[in-house]
């Protein structure tokens, strides 16, 4: 018998005896569904994490920070404690908040290092309020977020290239804002697409206490993301607001910076991340790429889903002891044909192969099913979720599903089955044809 | 029985025992025996005598405990599993007592079962099995259930699939023990046919003493060993 004659034969074999086949695979598609479903919620929201972190930074970046700062929160190496160093400059951002800060050496010392396209320096700007036209002030913060990046607008566009743009009735040209979509309507605006084009006003105060004020233009509104709720400044609105924050300060004070943002050249490997964050570690600064900080929120994320798939992982071992048992009734109630298949010259090797076959038809059918159930249950589910609980996070669907992945599921299954086929297949095959066929 | 064609089965001194010590039990006991090709020879023997040993051994469904059996002249014991289960399939043929038949085929599907073991296309194979329907006058019934049959139909059906791959050597065990003499009488006269006019070998384990007169010749088995018509062992040959 040849083998798609085989598989052909063992699909027809399973449908012989349909309740006992039903209750099997409805066993299996247990599993099948709630591993295909977990899955799933793994990929939806690792991908929706990734669609978030395209719009804090992109591959190439590294932002970079003296060493102390780095490790403070949190991302750093176990050396201990540092000696103090009357040396190191500080910077104060308010009240209390300490950094220690680079220098314009640091950041010549940065683009000096091998394989660093540009680096621009991050300065903390902490604006008092923002408001439209004399309408209600209200709080602003601003995103530490550096330039060039693929931002998730609701409306308008990215800033420029200079950062500036010219608008009627302002002499110098203004700094460009992107407005989180929060502030719409607060700010008195009918929609994000009515906000683009307005001119805002933002309140600074200076470490004397005295208020300045700068105008920024609205370029474009932010999506809501996972990371806040904070405004995107181009660097020459923040220059600006940095100027009108310091003012009056000695430039020994204003010349640092909190960090800098850096753009690795393109091209750049693993190997390469490693030798830069070592060149740095040599200057006291330490850099942190975007990998380094969502490690920890994908690890987290994965761990999860990995419990949660070993639940649906136990389902389908249960579902495999099914296979075995309906196996096991079907080898017995066919040994009388098993035993004329075997003196009509069938070998074992064919025997196995047509038991085995069945058993992972048996499987392919649950999986199938239940993964295909599951695609659609997951859809409805993070249809529900995103119009209902979760509409604050705007483009989060809870379960995506990877047809890759959903392939594997079904593949796994298989070979479960298959696992699952082998003892009652190699009872069959070794089924003594004599004693099939007596008859006394 | 001198210038007989050549033997395309041959057994030499075949022993089988079951089970060791106490609970040993001889089936046969020394059995020599020659079938020249296209004979038509009836085992006899009443039950326990082993002749469905001798019968499952000459089909190479077992093998003996010492002995041999050669077919066409070949030791058997020198086949691999492969070649014994091709021989099976395509030389010999098999007719019940019981019938043995999937009973949730088609009477189609079971007489192609041999060809679909064989490898042989679906086409092909259905033209074939329609043929040999025809032959044994079933092919109106080629779409029901093997189950629906009566006993005589059956038989037919059971003999269809046994000639599907032109077998050379039908083994028959009792194939008339579950049919009334009449019907009986139509699958004998379809045996006998088939070893008439196709020159198909036929080996028949019966305890029906007048279906073993319609065969060429005759062996006789009692307690595991060859015995004469009257049941008394043979002497020592001239």
């Amino acid at each position: 018998m040849r083998l798609p004659e085989i598989v052909g034969t063992a699909v027809g074999n399973t449908f012989r005896s349909k309740l006992r086949t039903l209750l099997t695979v409805l066993a299996i598609f247990v599993g099948a569904f709630t591993l295909t479903l977990t899955n799933g919620l793994g990929v939806g929201i690792t991908s929706y994490i990734d669609a978030q972190v395209a719009s804090l930074g992109g591959e190439d970046l590294m932002s970079v920070a003296k060493a102390a700062t780095v490790e403070a929160s949190g991302f750093g190496s176990d050396e201990g404690p540092r000696e103090y160093d009357p040396e190191k400059s500080f910077f104060t951002a308010g009240a209390g908040l300490q950094f220690e800060a680079l220098s314009a050496a640091d950041v010549r010392t940065i683009e000096a290092i091998e394989g660093i396209a540009r680096v621009e320096p991050v300065r903390v700007v902490a604006p008092d309020y923002v408001h439209h036209e004399g309408g209600t002030k209200y709080e602003l913060l601003i995103s530490p977020a550096p330039s060039g990046l693929d931002l998730d607008l609701a409306a308008g566009r990215t800033y420029t290239e200079a950062g500036v743009v010219e608008v009627a009735g302002y002499d110098e040209p203004l700094g460009e804002l992107l407005l989180p979509s929060s502030y719409v309507e607060p700010l008195g605006f009918a929609s994000p697409a009515d906000a683009v084009g307005a001119v805002v006003t933002i309140g600074l105060s200076d470490p004397f206490g005295n208020q300045h004020e700068v105008h920024a233009h609205v370029s474009g509104v932010l999506r809501t993301s996972l990371f806040g709720d904070g405004a995107i400044v181009s660097s020459a609105l923040r220059d600006a607001m940095f100027e009108a924050q310091t003012r009056g300060l000695p430039p020994i004070v204003t010349d640092v910076y909190q960090g800098a943002s850096v753009r690795l050249e393109p091209g750049t490997t693993a190997a390469d991340v490693e030798r830069i964050k070592a060149e740095l570690r040599e200057h006291d600064m330490a850099g942190i790429t975007l990998q380094d900080q969502l490690g920890a929120i994908n690890s987290v994320i994965n761990g999860l889903v990995w419990v949660l798939n070993g639940f649906a992982i136990i389902a389908l071992i249960a579902a495999g002891f099914g296979i075995i048992n309906t196996l096991l009734m079907s080898v017995q109630e066919r040994t009388r044909e098993i035993g004329l298949m075997k003196a009509m010259g069938m070998g074992a090797g064919r025997i196995f192969a047509l038991f085995s076959a069945e058993a992972v038809f048996i499987g392919f059918l649950g999986s199938a099913i239940g993964s295909l159930l599951a695609i659609v249950a997951g859809n409805l589910i993070s249809d529900v979720l995103a119009r209902g609980p979760l509409s604050d996070l705007e483009g989060l669907r809870v379960m995506a599903f990877d047809p890759l992945q959903v392939l594997l599921v079904i593949l796994l299954v298989m070979v479960l089955a298959f696992l699952a086929g082998t003892l009652p297949a190699a009872k069959a095959a070794r089924q003594d044809p004599i004693e099939a066929l007596r008859y006394e | 029985m001198n210038a007989q064609p050549r033997n395309i089965l041959e057994a030499r001194d075949l022993v089988k025992s079951y089970g060791t010590g106490e609970a040993r039990f001889d089936a046969l006991r020394g059995v020599s025996l020659e079938i020249g090709s296209g004979e038509a020879v009836a085992i006899v023997g009443k039950s326990g005598s082993g002749k469905s040993t001798l019968m499952h051994l000459l089909a190479l469904l077992d093998s003996p405990t010492s002995g041999t059996v050669l077919v066409d002249g070949q030791d058997s014991r020198a086949l691999t599993t492969t070649q014994t289960n091709q021989l099976r399939n395509e030389a010999y043929g098999f007719v019940f007592q019981q019938f043995f038949m999937i009973p949730s085929a088609t009477v189609l599907e079971n007489v192609m079962l041999p060809l679909k073991i064989k490898g042989v296309p679906p086409r092909e194979r259905r033209e074939r099995a329609m043929e040999l329907l025809r032959l044994v006058e079933l092919d109106d019934k080629a779409g029901n259930r093997g189950t629906n049959l009566s006993g005589g139909q059956k038989q037919r059906m059971v003999i269809a699939r046994a000639l599907a791959n032109r077998p050379r050597v039908i083994f028959a065990d009792e194939p008339t023990g579950n049919l009334d003499s009449a019907t009986g009488e139509v699958i004998e006269d379809l045996l006998f046919g088939l070893n008439r006019e196709h020159g198909i070998t036929l080996v028949i384990v019966t305890h029906d003493e007048e279906l073993a007169q319609r065969c060429d010749r005759r062996v006789y088995l009692k307690d595991g060993l060859i015995v004469d018509e009257r049941g008394e062992p043979l002497g020592v040959p001239a």
